[in-house]
This record gives structure tokens, C-alpha cells and sequence, in this order.
């Protein structure tokens, strides 16, 4: 009895040292970093130049990423549950489909979105309004579709189609892991109940899968706001962008570039802590 | 009652390979409305996969299995719907863990059987009381003990309203001192005149409910026959081996 006391107070005297060598010390730096950024824009003409220059891109930044990630969660799903689909076109088409663009760099994915895919879906749309423009009672559906027009579709909703079309065939990856993770005896048990595969996709197994797989997806929402800097190729006017101007207008390429990374920076960190405390949220609800 | 034979489960020379493990073959036994048949035998006999077959977890390779007169090789027969009235409990329970123990009685009745909530619920609750544990209903399948869990899982067949009942080793995962509460459960259900069809090794279970055993051995039926004489007077080598082994 008598050596337990002594035993709580050295293991506190331990941890006490390792809390001091277990301690972020990165965050430090990083906050330092921002502190000295934020500094430099409130006091430096320049700094502050550069940032009000750039800011106007942040929120096109936001926009792109969460309409493509949207849609790339979106077709993610489709794609994932053909991955996993007992259906031989279904799987196939979906496993041809990963493959090919995971096998491609994004930025030809974004490349190929924004000038093949979506104007030859227009071409597609216009082909199908002609068709339904002959039947009386759909001619007026039919000549809306036939006058669209590719330059009504501007370049931002090009690019966040093509980066939309790369992320899904990740998001497809990430959907059929987490619906092969879940016990094969669930899917036995709801269909033994007289339930279709469906039903049981829907009600049993999609909502465990969707949960094992949050941090994952919250981890491609991350990839994809960095990635999103790519569109800025399609002069979409997003942060990257703006700072590739401010940069060819001033010549200021420590101010921009530094201002650049620090907003994405301070965007990227507050997602992957949100990410975290998700996680750690959902792992104390498993344990309960 | 009823000593006319009424055939529930028909089992006509059932084949099953899985690559190059012959699992059933040949397997031919009928089941009567209201009898308790269990299976048993050693592992890797086809208990388990005959009574997969049954509510086509598993699919023959030839022959036929006719279930309340529906074929469940026949291209017509709807499969769900056969299933839904043949409850099944497994091994690992299998209860849906996102739920709670009222929820995952109450699902398939609402979507299989489209039963509004509250008629679900009611049924949830009064099958919860019959299994004896109506005081967990909100919980969850993580809170409950295996004992618990497994009766959730007969609940929750019984919910259905099956005609028939399937048992896969229901015992085998738990714990000594919960076998029992899920027996009674069991020997109440075959009692109530439940056709039931039973892969266990218990003889407790054996001894107070089964009206007929089947032994089974490399995909074969090796014997059948009352308890009474199956275990006092097996006729084949084989079955003698094997009960002298687990009695």
C-alpha cells in the first residue's frame, strides 16, 4: 500500500520532463511565423500592397474547392460503390475510370476537364436539345438546351469540373476501402432479414463505412484546397494567381510569395485541426 | 400436434463446392412444420454451409431446396422474399453496431416489411420482453454482454414474424455463463412450435428440444434419428467415433 504513493509521484515527476520533449514545438515556429507575417502586413506598405492584392483570390480559392469537393464526393460514391459492385460493367467502367486518372497528373486532369470533357458535354447537350426540339411538347426544354453556349461556362466552373473529375476517382478509392472494412456478416445479416443489396448499402452499411472514412475525406479536403492552386494555370483569379500577378506587376517576390503561402498555410492548419478534433470526437463515441 | 407430415424445408440432393472443398454432397432431408432438427458434426462437414443454403446465403451447385413452397433455385422466386421469412441467427451476432438494440430490431420491419414506426416499435419491445431484456432497448450493441447481444439478434429475427428459424453455432461465441440465457430463449422458441433448424453442439439444447438429429460428416448425411436413438444406439462407425468424442 505504502508504495503506491511513490509511485504516482515519480511517474509525475517523469512525465513532467517528457510533457516538456512531447511539446509541439513546431506550432511554436509556425505561430512565430504568422505573428512576424501578420506584423510585417499591419506595419510594411509593401506587405500590406501584396496582401490586399491577393486576399480578393481567397475566396475563389473556397468557392473551387467546396464545389468541387462536392461533386467529387459525389461522384466518389458512385464510382466506390461500382468498385465494390458484384455488377461486371458496373465494376469494370468504375475501375477503368480510377485508374486511368489516378494514373494521370492533376493538372492534366484539370487540363483535359476544362477543354475537352466539359465542352464536348456541351456539344452532347446541344446534340440531345436538336433531338428533343422535333417532339412538340419538350421543343422549348430542347432550344434552351440548344442554345448553350461554351463561353457562357466560365473558366472558374471549367477548372472546378476537371479538378472535380481527379478528386472523385480518389474519393472512389477512400469509399471502397471503408465499405470493405465493415464486417462481411453485416452485409450477410441485413440481407438474411429480406432486405436488397441496396437497402442494405443504404442502411447498414454506408452509414459505418461513411464514419470509418471521415478523416480521410477530411484529409482530401486539405489535398484539395492545396491542389486547387493548379486552376490558377486556366487564369482563374484564385490566391495563386493574384500572387503570380502581384509578383509580375511589382517584382516583389518575397512580399507575394510570402503572403501566398502564409494564407494558405493559415487555411490548411485550421482545416487539419478541425480534421483532428473530428477524429478524436468520433473515437471517444466508438469507445462509449 | 399435428402428426400429419406438412413439409416446410425440402432438401433434394444438394451439391455445393467451394473450389476444390466439396462441401455438400448430396444431401437430401425434409423438415416438418414445428420440428426442431439439429445438425451436427465436426468442422468443416457442411452443417454450416446446408444451412446457409437454405436462405440462400450460399448458393447450391445442383439439386434443390424448396422452402414453404418456394424454390430457392428457381429464376422467379424472389430471394428477399423467402428470406424474409426465414429468420437466421449467426455465430457473431451480426447486430448493426450505428444502431441501437430498438433500432436494429425495428429496421428491416419498416423496410422489408413496411411497418409504420410505431407498429415496429411496439413489435421491437414486445420481442425484446420475449428474449427478456426490454430494459435495453436503447442501448447499444458495444453496452451489452454477448448473452445479450445474441438475444437482440434472435429478436430481431423473430420481429419478422419468420415461419422458419435458422441457428449457425448461436453459442459458440460466448462466454460459458451466458450460454444459457440464449438456450432458454431457444428451447422456449421450439416450445412456442417454432420450425427450427439448429447447427450446435449443446446437448442441453439437444436434450430438452430436438425432435430429430442429423449428423453430418465431409458433405454427408452419415445418420439420422430420434436423440433417444441417436445417442443411444447409433448405428454407424463413424457416428460412434464422434460421440464418444463429445459426450
Amino acid at each position: 500500500m505504502t508504495a503506491i504513493p511513490q509511485k504516482i509521484g515519480e511517474s509525475r515527476l517523469l512525465s513532467a520532463t517528457s510533457k516538456l520533449e512531447k511539446w509541439p514545438w513546431w506550432i511554436l515556429a509556425i505561430a512565430l511565423a504568422a505573428v512576424l507575417i501578420i506584423f510585417a502586413i499591419i506595419t510594411s506598405p509593401f506587405y500590406q500592397d501584396a496582401f490586399n492584392f491577393i486576399k480578393e483570390g481567397v475566396l475563389t480559392t473556397i468557392r473551387v474547392t467546396i464545389i468541387a469537393y462536392g461533386l467529387s464526393m459525389v461522384g466518389g460514391l458512385i464510382l466506390g460503390l461500382g468498385r465494390v459492385s458484384k455488377n461486371v460493367v458496373y465494376y469494370n467502367l468504375s475501375t477503368l475510370y480510377v485508374e486511368v486518372v489516378r494514373g494521370i497528373p492533376m493538372l492534366v486532369i484539370i487540363l483535359y476537364g476544362a477543354f475537352v470533357v466539359v465542352p464536348l458535354s456541351l456539344d452532347l447537350l446541344n446534340g440531345l436539345g436538336a433531338w428533343l426540339a422535333g417532339f412538340a411538347p419538350l421543343a422549348g426544354f430542347g432550344n434552351a438546351l440548344q442554345s448553350f453556349n461554351i463561353q457562357q461556362v466560365d473558366m472558374a466552373s471549367r477548372a472546378t469540373a476537371g479538378l472535380a473529375m481527379g478528386y472523385a476517382a480518389f474519393e472512389a478509392e477512400v469509399f471502397r476501402a471503408g465499405i470493405q472494412s465493415i464486417e462481411k456478416g453485416q452485409m450477410e445479416a441485413a440481407r438474411s432479414l429480406g432486405m436488397t443489396y441496396f437497402q442494405a448499402m443504404q442502411h447498414v452499411i454506408l452509414p459505418q463505412a461513411l464514419r470509418r472514412v471521415l478523416p480521410p475525406l477530411g484529409n482530401d479536403l486539405i489535398a484539395m484546397l492545396k491542389d486547387s492552386s493548379l486552376i490558377s494555370v486556366l487564369a482563374v483569379r484564385d490566391i495563386t494567381q493574384l500572387g503570380k500577378l502581384y509578383r509580375a506587376r511589382s517584382f516583389r517576390s518575397f512580399e507575394a510569395y510570402n503572403t501566398m503561402a502564409f494564407l494558405y498555410l493559415s487555411m490548411t492548419l485550421s482545416l487539419s485541426m478541425l480534421v483532428k478534433f473530428i477524429e478524436r470526437r468520433m473515437s471517444r463515441e466508438h469507445q462509449s | 400436434m399435428s402428426t400429419s407430415p406438412d413439409p416446410i424445408i425440402q432438401i433434394d440432393n444438394v451439391f455445393k463446392n467451394f473450389g476444390k472443398i466439396k462441401a455438400l454432397q448430396g444431401v437430401s432431408t425434409t423438415v416438418t412444420r414445428g420440428e426442431v432438427l439439429v445438425i451436427i458434426g465436426p468442422s468443416g462437414s457442411g452443417k454450416s454451409t446446408l444451412l446457409r443454403c437454405i436462405n440462400m446465403l450460399e448458393h447450391p451447385d445442383s439439386g434443390n431446396i424448396v422452402v414453404d413452397g418456394l424454390s430457392v433455385m428457381h429464376k422467379d422466386t424472389n430471394i428477399n422474399q423467402v428470406r424474409a421469412e426465414v429468420g437466421i441467427v449467426f455465430q457473431q451476432f451480426n447486430l448493426f453496431p450505428h444502431l441501437s438494440v430498438l433500432e436494429n430490431i425495428m429496421l428491416a420491419q419498416r423496410i422489408v416489411r413496411k411497418r409504420k414506426p410505431e407498429e415496429a416499435k411496439q413489435v421491437a419491445l414486445q420481442q425484446l420482453k420475449y428474449v427478456g431484456i426490454p430494459e435495453k432497448a436503447d442501448a447499444f450493441p458495444a453496452q451489452l454482454s454477448g448473452g445479450q447481444q445474441q438475444r437482440v439478434a434472435i429478436a430481431r429475427s423473430l420481429a419478422m414474424n419468420p415461419r422458419i428459424m435458422l441457428f449457425d453455432e448461436p453459442t459458440s461465441a460466448l462466454d460459458p455463463e451466458m450460454i444459457k440465457e440464449v438456450l432458454d430463449v431457444m428451447v422456449e422458441l421450439a416450445k412456442g412450435g417454432m420450425t427450427m433448424v439448429v447447427v450446435s453442439h449443446e446437448m442441453g439444447f439437444v436434450r430438452a428440444a430436438a425432435d430429430r438429429i442429423l449428423f453430418m460428416d465431409q458433405g454427408r448425411m452419415i445418420e439420422e434419428g430420434s436423440p433417444d436413438s441417436f445417442f443411444n444406439n447409433p448405428r454407424e462407425e463413424r457416428t460412434q467415433a464422434f460421440l464418444s468424442k463429445i459426450l
